[in-house]
């Protein structure tokens, strides 16, 4: 893998962390074969050369666009992958990111594989193992011809942690015939439950929005911990869609889980097995949720949750 | 108001895979249904038609001969015409040659709006609306939840990571629908009986040699066994030492 293109996605001016997990694939790809690794940031971005050189790049294109526009982006990415004759391209599986790659693909005529968790170089192109069937099974795929594009699900890739400071390259980039009219940005300042590395969900089983303040005060105790929820209790409006956990919400995948009076039906099975740790507190002994679990405590939520946000507070202390 | 609406046949939700051959899932004894998030892109193709006061609705298909069942769903819902691409290996066929195939089916027809499930919830892609958009050269907004048609202008709101956007793009114009965009409506009885009797064209495709070859189809590593800790808030210390001394996540 001579080049390998990383599409940096920014947010506030700022590389979102899975971009960086991203360009720690790239690396390793790219020392397989002693080549290069090139990231492109489409919007204007605060743009840290030591920590993306440390995280793996060697080069940063820099195009200082205003607000993204998906088809300006792929175009922009695509055209670059041409340039430098980039033999594969990375990106975070975001929703932006999810939307770009089959557009970068179509543009260079390439291959696709979305959602992979694990990626390596081939003789005959790049492999990828990539969750299918909401993740009851998996496919082992190899995206072949010259230059092949792939979409990586975060918290399933780390950044490299090399000593090196990018090169800043200024380019730029394409205009898009969609055009984002506004970005705005939901409520609160807690992290999005599809991109934190702890997640802490509730389910019908807290009985009532009045008691999300419990899940709360354990999130408040978690460090970047995100709140998500069951779709039983965003279709009864006790939470935004946003936090929507499963087949039609959002997929997860963080180092630690924790399911809070959520049965585990397998649809939201769908959006969360692939966690690392998986805690389940319920108060039915038989929730199926229980099967999935690394650690169970069978109980009242109310009783166990705010137990669980002072112990936790205690020991990191 | 003239929609193109894209459409899957896909194994229920609820299937429990079982896999063939090392490569791909065991159709025996499965369910499959109409993609959950293309039932959302056939209700917008319909609302449109309808608020519009004219057009019409088309619905595609890349699929085995079985697929005819979904198509038929459709034009029982009130779409105007089906088409399917017809051949056995469709199910094997990756997301790009698929896009490919898809496009290259529509190219030249007549259209305002392509519409699109965010994903197929067989192999979960999010991939194939964009890839279309792209080939044919139209303006793509990924995972509506909203939208808005004025003056040949599309105003679109969709849910990301941190909030939401509003996007603009004119017409002709793709969407990929995501669930709370509208609420599907089901077939009646005099729309299934009048199903029957719109067209229904079928067209043998060729499959172009794959961009991304399956290598082979797994389950995911077993869960090592959990174990439940204890009952109430007196289990709370040992599941607290588990997570930062055992699983080494806190
Ligand atoms: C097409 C389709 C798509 C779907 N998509 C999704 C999706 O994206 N995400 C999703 O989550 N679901 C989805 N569902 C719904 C899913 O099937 C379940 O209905 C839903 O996940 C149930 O939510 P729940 O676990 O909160 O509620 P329930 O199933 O009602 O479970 C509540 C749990 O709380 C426990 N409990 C009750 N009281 C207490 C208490 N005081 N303390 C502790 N525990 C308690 C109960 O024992 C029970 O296990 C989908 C369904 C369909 C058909
Ligand atoms: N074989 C197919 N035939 C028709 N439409 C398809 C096909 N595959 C995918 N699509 C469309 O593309 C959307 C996204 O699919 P995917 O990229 O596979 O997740 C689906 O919801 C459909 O609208």
């Amino acid at each position: 893998m001579s080049c390998v293109l990383v599409l940096l996605e920014t947010r506030d001016g700022q590389v979102r962390p899975t971009s960086l997990e991203a360009l720690g694939a790239a690396r390793d790809l790219a020392d397989s074969s002693s080549g290069t690794v090139h990231a492109l940031a489409v919007e204007e971005a605060d743009l840290d050369l030591v920590a993306l050189g440390s995280a793996g790049a060697d080069h940063v294109h820099a195009c200082g666009a205003e607000a993204h526009s998906a088809d300006g982006s792929a175009a922009t990415a695509a055209s670059l992958a041409r340039e430098l004759d980039a033999s594969v391209v990375l990106l975070a599986a975001t929703i932006r990111g999810r939307d770009l790659l089959g557009r970068i693909a179509a543009k260079l005529d390439s291959g696709f594989a979305a959602d992979c968790i694990e990626i390596q170089a081939s003789d005959s192109g790049l492999e990828c193992l990539r969750p299918v069937y909401g993740g009851k099974a998996q496919l082992r795929v190899r995206v072949t011809g010259q230059v092949a594009a792939a979409s990586l699900r975060p918290n399933h890739f780390n950044p490299a942690d090399r000593d090196a400071e990018a090169l800043l390259v200024q380019a730029s980039a394409s205009e898009g015939s969609a055009k984002v009219l506004g970005i705005h940005a939901g409520a609160g300042d807690r992290p999005d439950v599809a991109e934190a590395t702890i997640v802490v969900s509730g389910g019908r089983g807290l009985e009532s929005a009045d008691n999300w303040h419990i899940l709360e005060d354990l999130a408040d105790a978690l460090p970047g911990a995100a709140l998500g929820a069951s779709r039983a209790v965003v279709d009864a409006g006790w939470r935004p869609h946003g936090e929507q956990v499963g087949q039609t919400g959002k997929t997860v995948s963080p180092e630690l889980y924790f399911a809070v009076g959520i049965s585990g039906a397998i649809q939201h099975l769908a959006g969360m097995s692939s966690s690392k740790v998986i805690v389940a507190i319920n108060k039915d002994p038989d929730a199926p949720i229980f099967g999935h679990a690394t650690y169970g405590i069978v109980g009242e939520a109310s009783e166990v949750v705010p137990a669980l946000a002072a112990e936790i507070r205690k020991v990191l202390e | 108001m003239k929609s193109i609406v894209f459409i899957k046949r896909v194994p229920s939700t609820t299937t429990q895979v079982r896999i063939q051959d090392g490569v791909s899932l065991d159709p025996s004894g499965v369910e499959f249904e109409l993609n959950p998030y293309d039932d959302f892109a056939v209700e917008e193709a319909l609302q449109q038609r309808e608020s519009a006061g004219e057009g019409a609705v088309t619905a595609v298909s890349f699929g085995t001969a079985d697929a005819r069942k979904e198509l038929l769903t459709v034009l029982a819902k009130g779409a105007d015409e089906a088409l399917l691409l017809e051949s056995e290996r469709a199910p094997a066929v990756d997301g790009a040659t698929t896009a490919s195939i898809l496009a290259d089916a529509v190219r030249g027809k007549e259209f305002d709006l392509l519409l699109f499930g965010k994903q197929a919830v067989d192999r979960d892609q999010h991939g194939v609306g964009p890839a279309v958009a792209t080939l044919l050269g139209v303006p793509c907004i990924s995972e509506v939840v909203e939208i808005k048609i004025e003056g040949g202008t599309v105003h679109a709101k969709r849910e990301v990571e941190g909030g939401h956007e509003e996007v603009e793009a004119p017409l002709p114009c793709a969407i990929t629908c995501h669930k709370g965009l509208n609420e599907p409506r089901f077939a009646n009885l005099k729309g299934i009986m009048a199903a029957k009797k719109k067209p229904m064209e079928t067209i043998q495709v060729e499959i172009p040699s794959p961009k991304v070859e399956v290598l082979s189809m797994e389950f995911p590593p077993e869960r090592p066994e959990g174990r439940i800790i204890g009952e109430g808030a007196e289990a709370v210390p040992a599941l607290v030492d588990a997570l930062r001394n055992e699983a080494k996540v806190l």
